[in-house]
């Protein structure tokens, strides 16, 4: 290998180790598209949501609503669909070692997350198609396999993901080479549930207060009206109802990582040595020497939490007890552990903010009346994405240096090509162009989206083509 | 099995060629439209064209990764090394381009719409064009088996992937040029059906030209292909050519429909006759089919997906084209009785 590489830094003018820099592409693209993707999954059941009621109730703002919402849907799904096709490429430029390898199993699960995905692309299109083709309750009924479709879909790419931390359903030979291959067992593997449901409600939950901020912030300046309040009890309903549910499928997840993935338990309690009583230390980061420094430590916590049957006494591996190549290192455990406090920190600031929601609605039969309601509801959008990045952080940097957990490493994985560097500068640069350019359409379309009231299907990706007369208007 | 999972991959590569080619095709001629005022029509029989289904056929290219890295997973890692730099390049085209067209959709002022065109536009060469050079340098066994690297430039930059390169670029021109002739006819727009078939005329020529030279190319560059080519491929290689000239005598008459089929078949007969040639490698003298492939049981996990997939999606498919068949209900049929 070291051949090859003196070989190509003759061809490549700049030539630089590419495993950081194929690790921080594949970091970035991720996290740019894990924002996109709950919006793809949840604002499909929320338009649909605001589409029932709009048949049931006549309600004409629950018809604007639905009919906005799928436009938008549709802007952030087409962008999705592009960054998750830079992501097909990636697994093979950046760690074609790793798919050589592990594709025959790890790549199950994406022929059926292709399937979804086809599925909610094609359904979206008629969806968009009939809001002027077709009778109401019909084309409700064609927006349905949306939400399922992207339900399903998650499942299937967490799937993936799941194998990583645990690779079942493949037997090796002696040499560690794939021999044989058991479909169901790489799909249901014993991380996929737990995982899978914590994303897909993730998805609801970070979808329904990223929207409900954007309907708070209208209401903050002075839009009280109906339609602006619809929008936002819709969506803070989803996230209210996804955030407690989080809790307990998060809860769950840390104990199967507590049983299944020591290393990244390790990790994320930050337990330098084996021990019962582990106290559970907020904040505070592992010292050069490994050594916990600073942080509030509450005595026995994270023994309890792991195991509350056995209480205080039940005893936390510590990273000691595992080879130093073969768990994170201090930078990264450090990494782990402040992402769980965010991760754990913003969840529960995020369910208390709920239960007031709840709250006034049992007692008052309504939305909390204080301005700070709609305040802290616009903050929480920003909150629920940094909740979610910290979450897939913990999970990708405390499998390292695994990228199939026990089974390769990272660095084994990676491509050879030095110009690695350059690309990820090159996506860099564009995904933030992306990302700028989405904001300002979506803000444009809401915009003109008041300015002449009038539903048009055809400036969307989806969307049928514009009829001649309209093109009159766009182009004035 | 194998040949299963091969056969299945030629599929889907053949509908990302013909429907995603469609696609790039006219985003080529939506570039040589030229300023604002005088390409606004032809960009508006585009953008008619395009609209409803781009995204969809980027779903053929995923699935075409899916089945390389999951039932040939070492030719598939072979591949990404080797070809690094065009695969990349195709990639942030890709990004640029679905970006444009989604955008400039979206944006109304003209100077916004200007700069997402332009990419849209640009990257709508490119793409192609560095598609067609991976599959030169993997038909002129330039990727070698067992996950290692070839080398990094001559890998595309070399006569065979050259001409296959321009080859793609002119194929979905023409490919895209016949489908907007037939899209302008729907619309009745008789100015604009002229515009476009004179177009395809001339991207038929020149895509054939490239074609007589290519030969000349493979022969000396890929024999491999050129044998295939000229033997057991030699059925389709014929076919693309007929159906090439069918379309543009289809065009003239009434109704055009038999020239988009024939034009389809032009573009896909040739991405085939590729498959067949190399046949039965997956990299030509290197690496076959059945030493690359996969397990069993992996390989019946995708056809399944895929027999799933053609399940569902025919029928949402065809629902989809009669929507776009029907006319608009009635404004009170859909917003007034909700009221």
């Amino acid at each position: 290998m070291m051949e090859s590489i003196a070989h190509l830094s003759g061809a490549v003018p700049l030539a630089v180790d590419p495993v950081p820099w194929a690790r921080a592409q594949m970091a970035f693209t991720l996290a740019f598209h894990i924002i996109l993707v709950p919006l793809g999954v949840s604002w499909a059941a929320m338009t649909l949501i605001a589409n029932y009621r709009a048949i049931r109730r006549h309600d004409v703002d629950a018809l604007r609503l639905a009919q906005r919402w799928s436009k938008y849907m549709a802007v952030t799904f087409a962008v999705g669909a592009v960054t998750g096709t830079v992501l097909s490429f990636e697994f093979g430029l950046l760690w074609p070692q790793f798919m050589g390898k592990w594709g025959e199993a790890f790549g199950i699960p994406f022929a059926f997350e292709g399937l979804f995905f086809f599925i909610e692309a094609i359904f979206i299109s008629i969806y968009i198609f009939g809001w002027r083709r077709l009778k109401p309750w019909p084309h409700f009924w064609t927006g349905v396999p949306i939400p399922v479709a992207g339900i399903l879909g998650s499942a299937s790419v967490v799937a993936a993901n799941a194998w990583m931390n645990s690779p079942q359903g493949v037997t090796l030979d002696s040499s560690g080479n794939i021999t044989d291959v058991d479909p169901v067992g790489v799909i249901l593997n014993d991380a996929m549930p737990l995982m899978a449901a914590h994303m897909i409600i993730a998805a609801y939950l970070v979808g329904g207060f990223l929207i409900a901020s954007v309907y708070a912030a209208g209401m903050l300046r002075g839009r009280m009206d109906h339609y602006h309040r619809l929008g936002l009890i819709i969506s803070f309903t989803v996230a209210a109802v996804a955030t407690p549910v989080q809790m307990g499928v998060g809860d769950g997840l840390a104990r199967w990582v507590y049983t299944s993935q020591p290393t990244k338990f390790a990790a994320i309690e930050m337990v330098p040595q084996t021990s019962s009583d582990v106290p559970e230390v907020l904040l505070g980061h592992l010292s050069s020497s490994g050594q916990v420094e600073g942080g509030i430590a509450v005595p026995g916590l994270a023994s309890w939490l792991s195991d509350p049957s056995t209480g205080r006494s039940t005893v936390i591996q510590g990273l000691d007890s595992f080879q130093v190549d073969g768990r994170p290192t201090i930078a990264q455990v450090n990494v782990v552990h402040l992402c769980w406090d965010i991760m754990v920190g913003l969840g529960t600031l995020l369910f208390l903010f709920t239960l007031w929601y709840w709250a006034s609605w049992i007692f008052r039969r309504d939305l909390p009346r204080s301005r700070w309601f709609l305040r802290a509801a616009v903050v929480a959008g920003p909150l629920a994405v940094v909740t979610l990045e910290a979450g897939w952080t913990l999970s990708e940097v405390g499998r390292q240096p695994w990228i199939v957990y026990n089974q390769m490493k990272v660095a084994d994985a990676a491509t050879t090509n030095t110009g690695v560097w350059l690309t990820f500068v090159a996506v860099t640069l564009l995904y933030a162009a992306l990302g700028t350019t989405l904001v300002l359409v979506l803000r444009a379309m809401s915009r003109r989206a008041r300015e002449h009231d009038r539903f048009q299907d055809s400036d969307t990706p989806y969307g049928p083509g514009q009829p001649a007369d309209e093109t009159e208007v766009r182009s004035r | 099995m194998s040949t299963a999972a091969a056969v299945l991959l030629m599929v889907a590569i053949t509908f990302y060629a013909i429907f995603g080619g469609a696609d790039f095709g006219a985003g080529i001629w939506d570039l040589t439209a030229g300023g604002p005022a005088r390409g606004r029509r032809p960009r508006d029989v585009i953008e008619h064209s395009i609209g409803p289904v781009w995204e969809a056929n980027h779903v053929w290219l995923i699935f075409v990764f899916v089945v390389l890295w999951t039932c040939f997973p070492e030719a598939y890692a072979s591949i990404m090394l080797t070809l690094f730099v065009p695969l990349t390049i195709a990639a942030l085209g890709i990004v640029l381009r679905g970006a444009g067209f989604a955008f400039r959709k979206a944006v109304t002022q003209l100077r916004h719409q200007r700069i997402f065109g332009g990419a849209f536009a640009i990257s709508s060469v490119l793409v192609p064009y560095c598609f067609g050079a991976v599959a030169g340098g993997i038909a002129s066994g330039r990727v070698p088996a067992g996950g290692a690297a070839g080398d990094p430039w001559n890998s595309w930059v070399n006569p065979t992937s050259i001409v296959v390169g321009v080859l793609a670029v002119c194929v979905v021109a023409y490919v895209a040029a016949v489908l907007l002739t037939w899209d302008a006819g729907r619309l009745s727009d008789e100015h604009m059906v002229a515009y476009f078939r004179i177009r395809a005329v001339g991207a038929a020529i020149v895509a054939g030209a490239v074609a007589l030279v290519g030969l000349f190319v493979l022969r000396s560059d890929a024999r491999y292909i050129f044998d295939g080519l000229t033997s057991r491929a030699l059925a389709l290689v014929v076919l693309s050519a007929l159906a090439g000239v069918a379309a543009f005598l289809l065009l003239r008459g009434r109704p055009r429909r038999g020239a988009r089929v024939a034009a389809l078949v032009a573009s896909g007969a040739l991405v085939v006759a590729w498959g067949v040639a190399q046949w039965d490698y997956l990299l030509p003298e290197t690496m076959t089919v059945a030493q690359a492939a996969a397990p069993t049981a992996t390989i019946t996990a995708v056809l399944v997906a895929a027999v799933l997939a053609a399940l569902v999606l025919t029928p949402a498919f065809a629902f989809l084209y009669t929507l776009d068949q029907k006319s608009l209900l009635p404004d009170e049929g859909v917003d007034e009785a909700r009221h």
